[in-house]
């Protein structure tokens, strides 16, 4: 079942369907690709399993790396997970006819980005912990490091949206989309593994977690909107 | 009326027309300027008391660095310009400042690396400037990688505007990000250029190279815009009599 | 305002800096001439296509008006 198909169902009572039934929709839609989900997950822990094999199982050395390498491989996993935001109700003409209906295509993508973070960022965070733990990071860092990736990674699948939408007309967008994405994570990489790193040294990290929520409150106000513009030029193509 | 000129700007005919007269003197401009500013910043303006001769890269590399940010912003606006108003000439500009904005990024981080070897010890730091300029050639390549991935220009334009818009509102933040975590990393840093303290002798020479810079940019917009008019207007009748015109010229020369 | 080197030598040398600047600045004149190169060689191809096309277009017309002398004997 294709996204249009279930919000028309969903959407029989009233006009057009709430925000909150559109939420559910596409959630239930994530949810059912269970490969979807797993493949991001999984390619973090591989990925960060394999850097000891690199630079030697030292744990200074670990610990040294350890903030900037999960956030870094979080910031990739977003990022591989994000060529089929689109794809599929590209594919089936739902993102046309979403794009034409009542409802504004801001909110669409809002809410597509929502869950993209609550399919991939949230489980991604979630499990950072674990991996600072085989990573041997210092305790005083495994706070920062969970609420610095539950903030960071939002605003990347609010980015991402942006490079996914630009990209959904192209066959096969993957390396471009990492390519035309990357440098706009730059601010939230480096807020994000500053924060953690200042947690570790003993200082304050309120402030560097303070700009994380305010680049996830603009990425949630601008982003959608660059999405939208972008998904109406890729429906063009 | 007070718009028409703003419309017939938008025609690539008018455009192309308008420009050809222009050119032979921003090239001549360009050539003078710059000539004048190297001979000037290589041999006549004094030593530098910390750096020695190595400033004398400061001549290239500042003017540089200036446009490759610049012309990040012209693409973005003109790509703006064309989304806003759908005009087709305003897209071409923007596709042609792209690969001179990349080239002007390369020689600044290029002439930056060089410079830091006898300055530093080391071709490359990690310092807030050069990984701020590296970042920047990732979003010109970001929008010239995404240009040749669509097969319909219309489209490529379309969405090349609103990356290059999308890169424009977060260039500050990169540029502030980056600075925050270089002052993090190294809080003792040498600076390069501190343009507020410079000294006459020192600061004519750049400000040529600077200007010689603009006009130089100035030109190659223009230029590599007209080629892309003629590119993209190739079945109109204007493009072929002004191609095979010249053509005739030449051999007429010969 | 004067020269700021004893001989053409010292010039060139700048004291061991000499081959960081010319590398620059040779770098980047080689840099801005493929710039300005660009739009000059892409203007002459242009030409080229089109004198292509139009050779094409001829002969086609010439096929045609011989076919059409041919075909009514």
């Amino acid at each position: 079942m294709s996204s249009a198909e279930s919000l028309s169902m969903a959407g029989r009572n009233h006009g057009g369907p709430s925000l909150a039934a559109l939420l559910r929709v596409e959630l239930l839609l994530a949810l059912r690709k269970r490969a979807d989900i797993a493949n991001p997950l999984l390619f973090f822990v591989t990925v960060l399993a394999l850097l000891p094999l690199g630079v030697g199982p030292e744990p200074d050395l670990l610990a040294r790396l350890a903030p900037g390498m999960i956030w870094v491989m979080a910031l990739l996993a977003t990022l591989l997970s994000q060529e089929s935001l689109f794809r599929s109700d590209f594919e089936d003409g739902s993102l046309e006819q979403q794009a034409l209906s009542s409802q504004p295509l801001y909110f669409a993508v809002l809410i597509k980005a929502a869950v993209h973070w609550l399919v991939t960022g949230l489980p991604l965070a979630l499990l950072s912990p674990m991996l600072g733990l085989m990573l041997n990071l210092p305790a005083a860092g495994y706070f920062c490091l969970l609420v610095s990736l539950l903030l960071g990674t939002a605003s990347m699948s609010l980015i991402g949206a942006v490079g996914a939408a630009l990209t959904v007309a192209l066959r096969r967008p993957g390396l471009l989309l990492a390519l035309i994405v990357m440098p706009l994570y730059v601010p939230v990489l480096i807020f994000g593994t500053g924060a953690v790193q200042a947690a570790i040294d003993g200082y304050v990290f309120g402030p560097q977690l303070a700009i994380l929520a305010a680049l996830l409150a603009a990425a949630a106000a601008l982003a959608p909107l660059a999405a939208a513009g972008a998904i109406r030029i890729s429906l063009d193509n | 009326m007070a718009w028409q000129w703003f419309h017939r700007l938008g025609s690539p005919r008018w455009f192309y027309q308008k420009t050809g007269a222009w050119l032979p003197w921003l090239a001549l401009a360009s050539v003078i300027l710059l000539t004048v500013g190297s001979v000037w910043g290589l041999g006549f303006a004094p030593q530098d008391a910390k750096q020695g001769n190595s400033y004398r890269i400061i001549y290239i590399h500042v003017p540089a660095s200036f446009l490759a940010l610049a012309g990040y912003y012209i693409m973005a606006i003109s790509g703006a310009i064309g989304l806003i108003w759908k005009m087709k000439l305003s897209f071409a500009v923007m596709r042609a400042a792209a690969p001179i904005g990349a080239v002007l990024t390369v020689i600044a981080l290029f002439t930056g690396a060089v410079w830091g070897k006898p300055t530093w010890g080391t071709y490359w730091v990690w310092d807030a400037r050069i990984t701020s300029m590296l970042i920047l050639l990732f979003l010109y390549i970001g929008v010239i990688a995404l240009a040749r991935a669509f097969s319909r220009e219309q489209v490529a334009d379309k969405a090349c505007a609103l990356l290059a818009l999308v890169g424009t509102v977060n260039i500050p933040i990169i540029y502030k990000s980056v600075d925050w975590w270089f002052t993090l990393h190294q809080p003792a840093t040498i600076k390069l250029t501190q343009s507020s303290s410079i000294d006459p002798s020192m600061f004519y020479p750049l400000l040529t190279m600077i200007i010689g810079f603009y006009c130089m940019y100035a030109w190659s917009l223009i230029a590599h815009t007209r080629t892309l008019v003629l590119q993209r207007e190739w079945r109109t009748q204007w493009v072929q009599q002004e191609l095979s015109g010249m053509e005739t010229q030449g051999k007429g020369g010969k | 305002m004067q020269f700021q080197f004893a001989s053409f030598a010292d010039f060139l040398t700048m004291e061991g800096h000499g081959i960081y600047v010319w590398i620059s600045y040779g770098v980047t004149f080689a840099l801005l001439a493929a710039l300005a190169a660009f739009p000059l060689l892409r203007r002459r191809q242009l030409q080229r296509e089109l004198q292509r096309q139009q050779r094409i277009q001829q002969r086609r017309h010439q096929a045609e008006k011989e076919r059409k002398t041919v075909e009514p004997a």
